[in-house]
């Protein structure tokens, strides 16, 4: 049939119109979709079953279609670590070398560090368990820096976690579904990372902004930053553990401060996702809301409270000796002055103060006679608080 | 040109087949591969459709198209959803508008229309992306993606070359 006798031969300008309206509700949903889109919470909920379907398609596929340039580069690689292996042992034998004399002073320094922990009781953070994954896609352009990795729930990788490379951070997953999880690098214009320069301990919050060198952003202090300095994360905010290499500062041609990521030095082929979990993540808010308030009635429920009436208990100040006497004889350093002693060790927690405490007030016994004195009253008040330590079993 | 090309207009020719070639080299390109240490370009297939469907003829399946293909493109790249689909329709959009104007002209010429085009999606994501991340990315990065888009016109304009006067109603 000819177009001419065809029915709709004549709809030109109805069809005109019509394709105008349907562009004007493509565009609508468009908006819709992109104000509906949430991608950079924290919460899971947040990045939405469209998202999970896709990167659960996408993951396989993508490693599928990127298998044979994988093979082919590892490939090219075992060539040429044949052709150039006597350089590359050359560069080796260099390379252990300094790193024996690293090792020298890391163990020293790591004994070093061992005593000082033991001499203040410092309580470490436990080690990270992490995931090792492989990266299947990446996007690289200047609205979206993202990876997909084909680690998902089922690997334990939540919402949140830090990936690293070998070399150094990469980003934080920002969703998760089975058998993968995309990772928000460091240089996507949504993310913010909280960093700190090694040398001067100067905080800053890494900007990316779709540009292979994100931004350092709030910088403070004085020259805080110069060229060649090594930034890591801060470990604020507790999203990410403290001291993660990231990168180091250069100055952009722009004026700004920005760092060149210690992950690029490499291809971001193999990631490990450190699944840290820090203290904000695991208390359970609401179980802590639930704890019940102490009836105002009794003594020692005052103990939570901020305003205790002050009618029950009228004349506590001049409880005497008698309330002191109990930590003193707590106190494990009996000196000739034994006064100094029991304000320490009711205060502390461990078995840190008894060591260097009672150098201190026999250096100035002369000089002090009347704060002893004036200790027992003060010490009165102070005094409720051991026992108030006792009522928390309660 | 061919003479099926002469045939009227099949749905699944001209926007289908299209869409379907723009999802699998988007996918291809999203490959986290490395060339001599530089990472490969980023540019964005779909503007090859949504310029060239807008020149070819007005559709109402053509916005549909777009706004699948931007989907997709957001969800394999990880921005936000419908930032793409939204700065290829408003490419789309503009073109569609200016389609008397264009008709008929040189390579040359047109290949400069496309540039223009490019540059009308990559602002609007500029836009787009400042809105919804409440900071600026990086103009040099939007520059090298432009960049690595134009250079995709030669396919656009294969695909004009084929359907342009496929429909006779607008010509």
């Amino acid at each position: 049939m000819a177009l001419r006798e065809s029915p709709f031969g004549e709809l030109k300008v109805p069809l005109a119109l019509t394709a105008a309206v349907a562009l004007l509700v493509a565009v609508v949903v468009a908006v819709a979709l992109l104000l509906s889109d949430r991608r950079e919470t924290f919460q899971a909920e947040a990045y939405g079953v469209t998202r999970q379907v896709g990167d659960a398609v996408a993951a396989p596929v993508s490693g599928a279609i990127a298998a044979p340039g994988r093979w082919g580069g590892m490939g090219l690689e075992n060539l040429r670590g044949y052709f150039f292996a006597v350089g590359e042992n050359r560069r080796l034998k260099a390379e252990l070398k300094e790193a024996r004399q690293w090792r020298d002073v890391a163990l020293a320094l790591r004994d070093t560090n061992e005593r000082y922990k033991s001499l203040l009781g410092l309580k470490t953070e436990p080690p990270i368990p992490m995931v090792a994954a492989r990266t299947v896609t990446d996007s690289r352009g200047p609205f979206a820096n993202t990876r997909l990795a084909n680690a998902g729930k089922e690997a334990g990788v939540k919402a949140g976690n830090p990936v690293m490379s070998e070399n150094g951070l990469v980003g934080r997953i920002i969703g998760v579904t089975s058998g993968a999880s995309r990772i928000l690098l460091l240089t996507d214009v949504a993310s913010r990372t909280p960093v700190m320069i090694d040398r001067t301990n100067a905080r800053a919050i890494l900007t990316g902004d779709g540009g292979p060198n994100p931004k350092l952003e709030y910088l403070r202090g004085q020259n805080p930053v110069k060229d060649g300095d090594r930034v890591l994360t801060s470990g604020d905010g507790g999203v990410l553990p403290r001291g993660l290499p990231v990168g180091t500062a250069v100055k952009g041609l722009d004026g700004r401060w920005r760092v060149v990521l210690a992950s690029d030095a490499a291809p971001i082929d193999f990631v490990r996702v450190l699944l840290f979990q820090d203290f904000s993540q695991l208390a359970n808010a609401k179980e802590l809301d639930l704890m019940p308030t102490p009836p105002p009635s009794s003594g020692p429920a005052n103990v939570g409270l901020v305003n205790p009436p002050p009618a029950t208990k009228p004349a506590p100040v001049p409880a005497p000796m008698p309330a002191a006497k109990p930590p003193t004889q707590a106190a494990p350093a009996p000196s000739s002055t034994p006064k100094p002693a029991p304000t320490k060790p009711s205060t502390a927690t461990g078995a840190k103060p008894a060591v260097a405490r009672p150098a201190t007030p026999k250096a100035v016994p002369p000089r002090r006679p009347a704060t002893p004195t004036v200790a027992p009253p003060t010490q009165a008040p102070v005094a409720s608080s051991p026992p108030a330590d006792a009522e928390i079993p309660h | 040109m061919s003479l099926s090309a002469a045939r009227p207009l099949d749905p699944w020719r001209w926007l289908g087949l299209t869409s379907l070639q723009c999802v699998v080299l988007t996918l291809l390109f999203a490959m986290p591969v490395r060339l001599l240490g530089l990472q490969a370009p980023e540019p964005v297939f779909a503007m090859v459709p949504a310029f060239a469907w807008a020149v070819i003829r007005p559709s109402i399946i053509a916005p549909f198209a777009l706004l699948m293909i931007g989907a997709f493109t957001d969800i394999l790249w990880g921005s936000p959803v419908g930032l793409w689909s939204l700065s290829l329709l408003v490419a789309y959009g503009t073109v569609l508008t200016m389609r008397n104007m264009l008709v008929g002209q040189s390579r040359p010429m047109m290949w400069a229309w496309f540039a223009v085009a490019c540059a009308i999606a990559e602002l609007a994501g500029f836009l787009f992306t400042r809105l919804d991340a409440q900071a600026s990315p990086s103009l040099v990065a939007v520059f090298w993606q432009f960049l690595a888009t134009i250079l995709l016109y030669p396919f656009a304009h294969r695909l004009i070359d084929r359907f342009e006067d496929a429909d006779v109603r607008f010509r």
